[in-house]
C-alpha cells in the first residue's frame, strides 16, 4: 500500500485500516486497490471519534453491494469496537463516571453499587438487576441499558478466556438468564393498567415498541460480549471467528432461516435480470433472414446492383420455461427455494410450467398463477400437488415417465426445460431415455444440482446418466452459482 | 480547492434547512463526496428520498440542479452531446451562396466548433461556471453498454469530442446517481462511485420527517403514524410502505380531521399506504388481531 500518511511511519489508524481491509478481503468481499486508497482518503476527512459518520465513510468506500453490509458491519465492529467513546473499556476508570454522571438521578443509587471489573458487582442482588433491566426498557434508557447488558454479561455469561468461540452460546446463557419474555409480559401489563381504554391497534404498537426495545438490548448484549471477546483474544482471530458467507455464497441446502429470507429477496433481482437478457436477446439480436425478393426489388433502382440489402422482420420467440423440480425430504430446503424461484420467473415470462416430482409427478402451474402470496402458493403445492406415487422416495425415472406421458407432447422447440435436483434416485430405474427425447424436443434442457460436485455419482446419485442428455449440468448450491448460471443461459 | 462544507454536522444542519433530515450516514457520504470529489452512488427502496436528496443538497448549496433520467436506450446523444448537423448544413449552404471561395479546411473547422454543439445534460454539467450538483436519475435502466458514457465523466469530469478533443471540467460538480437495483451495476461504475444505501428511515426520524413535511400535523399524531407504519413494515409485504406514501397517509389523515388513530380509522385508510390488495388485506387482518389473545400465548411459551 503506498504510505500517504507525511510522517515517516505509518500511523496506527491506517494500520488498523490496513489490517481491517485485509480481513474485508478474507470475508470475501471484492474491496479493489482504488477503493483501499479512497478508504485511507476518506479516514482523513472524517475523525474517528465521530464513529457513525466514520462507519458509513468506510462503508460508502468499501461496500458497493448492500448485501455484504452485515458482513462489513461484522467485521467493523470487531477491528473498531474498542473505540468511541460509549465502548471504553469498564476497567478505565474514567467510564464509569462518565456513564454514571450522564444517568438520570433515580438510579444513582443503584448505580453506586454498579461494578467496575471485579468490585462492587456482588452488591446488586438479582432482583435488583432485573428491576433495573425492567425500568430501562420501560424508560428506553439507553446509558441503563447498556450498563445492564454489561453487568449481565459480566454475571451470567461465563465467559472462559481464550476459548475460540463466537459468543453465540455466551449470549444464549446471558439472555436465558434474563427471562426477557417474562419482562415483555410486565411491561405489556404495566401499560395495560396505565392506560384501560386501549384499542387493539394501539396494544398491537405498544408491543411492538417493547419488543423493539427488547431487541435492542440483545444488540447491546451481543456487542458487549463481542467486545470482551476482542478484548480476549485479539481482533484477528475473533473476525476470524466470526467470519461467515456472504449472501451469495449461502449454501441453500444449508441457509438458517435468516439467509433464506435474505435469499428470497435476492431471487427477484435475478429472474428480472433473466427476463431483460432474454428480451434484450429479442429486441437487439440481427434481423431476420434476408428477404431476396425485396432485396431484388430493391436493387432496380441502383441499376440491378443488389446495395440495399433487405431482410424479413424478426420473428421474436416467446421463451416458454418448463421447470421440473424435485421437493423430496434429501433437497427439501433447496425445494423451497426452488419454489420461490420458479414464483419469481413467473412474475416474468408470460409462459412458465412448474412440475414437481417426488416419485409422482405432478403439474403445478395452476398454483402459482394470479397469486400474490408466496407463502400461500408453497402451501398449497406441498399440500395438494399429488406427487407421491408409492412410498414417497425419489424416483426420478418414474416422474420423468409421467411427465412424458402427459406433457411429453407440450415440450416443443421453443421449450427451455431447467430440472432441479440432486439425481439421487434410490436405485430405481433411471429412465434416462426420456431426457434424451425431451433434448431432442425441446431447444434446451438444464440440470441444477444441489449437491457439491464433489457427490455427483456417488451413492444412488446417478446425475451423469442424464447429464450425458443436457445442454449443460450445473452445480447451484448459492446465489453466485445461479447467477453465473443466468449468464451463461443466453 | 474549496470545500463546500466544512464538516458532517454542517451537512446535517444544513440539509435539515431545506427540510431533509439526513442520517449521520447520509450527512457523512455528501460531505465525503464534496471532500474526495467523487460521485455518490445512491441505492435504496423507492420512496425513500434517493432523489430528493440531490435536490437538497443543490438547494441548500445554493448550486444548479442538472438532471438526467435514465431510460432504456439513452445514448450519448441525449447524455453527452449531439451535433447540430441541420445548422451545419445550413451554414454550407450558406457559404456556397454567398460567395463560394472558403476553403474545405475552414468549413470543416467551423462546422465542428463549439457554435454547432448541442450540449446535453453531462457535458452540460460540467461546462458550467456556477457550481452544479448533477443528478443522474434512475441509472440501473440504462443497458451495461450505455453504462460506459458515463465512466469517463465520472472520474475525470472530463468528456471527450472526437473533433473538439476533451473537455474538462470548469469546476467540479457535485455528482449523485440513483438507482433502484434492478439490476447489478457493472464494477467499473461501482469502484469509482461512492456508495450509499439509503433504507427506511427508523421511529424518530420518521416522525420528525412527518412533522417537517406535513402542516398542521401535531406531534402526537405523527408519532402514531410513525409507530404504524413501523410496525406494518415489519410485516411480510409484497411492497412495504414508503416515506412518501407514509406523508401521503399523513396528508390525508390531517385532511380528515383524525387526532387519534385507532384500528377503524387505520383500515379505512391503508388503502393510502399500501398499493397491493394482498398486503392490504394482510395489514387489515393485523390490525384488528386481538392482542390480549398473542400476549396470553406468549406466556404459554
Amino acid at each position: 500500500m503506498p504510505r500517504l500518511d507525511e510522517s515517516s511511519e505509518v500511523s496506527p489508524l491506517l494500520e488498523l485500516l490496513n489490517g481491517f481491509i485485509v480481513e474485508l478481503r478474507q470475508a470475501g468481499l471484492p474491496v479493489s486497490l482504488t477503493e483501499n486508497l479512497d478508504a485511507v482518503a476518506a479516514v482523513k476527512h472524517i475523525p474517528i471519534e465521530d464513529r457513525e459518520a466514520f462507519k458509513y465513510s468506510l462503508a460508502a468506500t468499501l461496500v458497493k453491494n448492500h448485501s455484504h453490509w452485515k458482513a462489513f458491519e461484522t467485521v467493523f465492529e470487531v477491528y473498531f469496537s474498542l473505540r468511541g467513546e460509549e465502548y471504553n473499556l469498564s476497567e478505565e476508570p474514567s467510564d464509569d463516571a462518565s456513564s454514571e454522571d450522564s444517568l438520570s438521578a433515580d438510579n444513582e443509587q443503584q448505580l453506586g453499587q454498579m461494578p467496575g471489573q471485579g468490585g462492587g458487582q456482588e452488591g446488586l442482588s438479582q432482583e435488583q438487576l432485573a428491576e433495573m433491566l425492567y425500568r430501562s426498557l420501560m424508560n428506553s434508557d439507553q446509558n441503563l441499558m447498556r450498563a445492564v447488558s454489561r453487568v449481565a454479561v459480566q454475571r451470567f455469561a461465563g465467559m472462559e478466556p481464550g476459548r475460540p468461540v463466537g459468543g453465540t452460546y455466551y449470549l444464549y446463557r446471558t439472555l436465558r438468564n434474563l427471562d426477557l419474555e417474562g419482562v415483555l409480559e410486565r411491561m405489556l401489563g404495566e401499560a395495560e393498567s396505565a392506560e384501560s381504554n386501549l384499542d387493539s391497534l394501539s396494544q398491537k404498537l405498544v408491543k411492538d415498541e417493547y419488543e423493539h426495545r427488547i431487541e435492542e438490548l440483545k444488540r447491546q448484549i451481543e456487542a458487549e460480549i463481542r467486545r470482551r471477546l476482542v478484548a480476549d483474544r485479539g481482533v484477528e482471530a475473533m473476525a476470524k471467528t466470526l467470519r461467515k458467507p456472504l449472501p451469495e455464497d449461502v449454501d441453500f441446502m444449508h441457509a438458517s432461516r435468516e439467509e433464506m429470507v435474505a435469499l428470497k429477496r435476492a431471487i427477484w433481482p435475478l429472474t428480472r435480470k433473466l427476463a431483460a437478457r432474454l428480451a434484450r436477446k429479442r429486441r437487439h439480436g440481427r434481423k431476420g433472414s434476408l428477404d431476396f425478393r425485396n432485396t431484388v426489388r430493391h436493387s432496380l433502382s441502383y441499376g440491378g446492383v443488389p446495395a440495399e440489402p433487405k431482410f424479413k422482420y424478426p420473428k421474436p420467440a416467446k421463451p416458454e420455461i418448463m421447470v421440473i423440480a424435485d421437493i423430496s425430504g434429501s433437497v427439501a430446503a433447496f425445494a423451497r427455494f426452488t419454489l420461490h424461484l420458479v414464483y419469481a420467473l413467473n412474475s416474468q415470462f408470460s409462459k412458465v410450467r412448474s412440475f414437481v416430482f417426488i416419485d409422482g409427478l405432478d403439474e403445478v402451474t395452476q398454483y402459482f398463477e394470479r397469486v400474490d402470496d408466496i407463502t400461500a402458493a408453497i402451501h398449497r403445492v406441498n399440500t395438494e400437488a399429488d406427487v407421491i406415487w408409492v412410498d414417497g422416495h425419489s424416483d426420478y425415472g418414474h416422474a420423468f415417465e409421467v411427465f412424458n406421458e402427459r406433457y411429453g407432447n407440450d415440450v416443443g422447440p421453443k421449450t427451455t426445460v431447467m430440472i432441479l435436483g440432486d439425481a439421487r434416485n434410490n436405485y430405481h430405474a433411471s429412465q434416462s431415455w426420456v431426457v434424451k427425447e425431451l433434448e431432442a424436443k425441446a431447444r434446451k434442457v438444464f440440470w441444477l444440482n444441489p449437491e457439491p460436485r464433489s457427490y455427483w455419482d456417488t451413492g444412488d446419485s446417478i446425475v451423469s446418466e442424464y447429464s450425458t442428455y443436457c445442454e449443460g449440468t450445473f452445480e447451484v448450491r448459492n446465489l453466485r452459482q445461479l447467477e453465473a448460471f443466468v449468464e451463461n443461459l443466453v | 480547492m474549496s470545500y463546500r462544507f466544512n464538516d458532517v454536522p454542517e451537512v446535517r444542519s444544513s440539509l435539515k434547512e431545506v427540510s431533509y433530515l439526513a442520517d449521520e450516514g447520509i450527512a457523512g457520504v455528501v460531505y465525503l463526496g464534496d471532500r474526495l470529489q467523487k460521485p455518490v452512488l445512491v441505492e435504496g427502496p423507492a420512496g425513500t428520498g434517493k432523489t430528493q436528496l440531490a435536490k437538497s443538497v443543490a438547494e441548500m448549496s445554493g448550486a444548479r440542479l442538472i438532471r438526467l433520467q435514465c431510460y432504456e436506450g439513452l445514448d450519448e446523444s441525449k447524455a453527452l452531446y449531439e451535433w447540430n448537423y441541420k445548422k451545419q448544413l445550413l451554414r454550407i449552404q450558406a457559404e456556397r451562396n454567398l460567395s463560394g471561395d472558403g476553403s474545405w479546411e475552414e468549413i470543416e473547422d467551423d462546422i465542428f466548433s463549439d457554435e454547432f454543439l448541442l450540449t446535453r445534460p453531462l457535458l452540460e454539467a460540467i461546462q458550467s461556471e456556477d457550481p452544479v450538483v448533477l443528478l443522474i436519475d434512475e441509472v440501473d435502466r440504462v443497458e451495461i453498454e450505455t453504462e460506459a458514457l458515463l465512466l469517463e465523466i465520472l472520474s475525470d469530469y472530463q468528456v471527450s469530442i472526437p473533433e473538439l478533443g476533451t473537455v474538462t471540467a470548469r469546476q467540479i460538480p457535485l455528482v449523485f446517481l440513483t438507482s433502484n437495483n434492478t439490476r447489478e451495476l457493472s464494477e467499473a461504475l461501482k469502484r469509482r462511485c461512492l456508495f450509499l444505501h439509503i433504507d427506511y428511515p427508523d421511529l424518530e426520524r420518521e416522525r420528525e420527517i412527518i412533522l417537517t413535511k406535513v402542516p398542521d400535523i401535531n406531534e402526537s399524531l405523527s408519532d402514531q403514524i410513525a409507530r404504524v407504519v413501523r410496525s406494518v413494515r415489519q410485516l411480510d409485504l409484497k411492497k412495504a410502505p414508503s416515506v412518501s406514501e407514509t406523508l401521503d397517509w399523513a396528508r390525508t389523515l390531517v385532511l380528515l380531521g383524525v387526532e387519534h388513530i385507532d384500528a377503524k380509522t387505520a383500515t379505512d385508510t391503508v388503502n393510502i399506504l399500501l398499493k397491493y390488495r394482498s398486503d392490504i388485506e394482510k395489514t387489515v387482518k393485523e390490525f384488528a388481531t386481538d392482542e390480549t389473545l398473542t400476549i396470553g400465548q406468549s406466556s404459554d411459551a
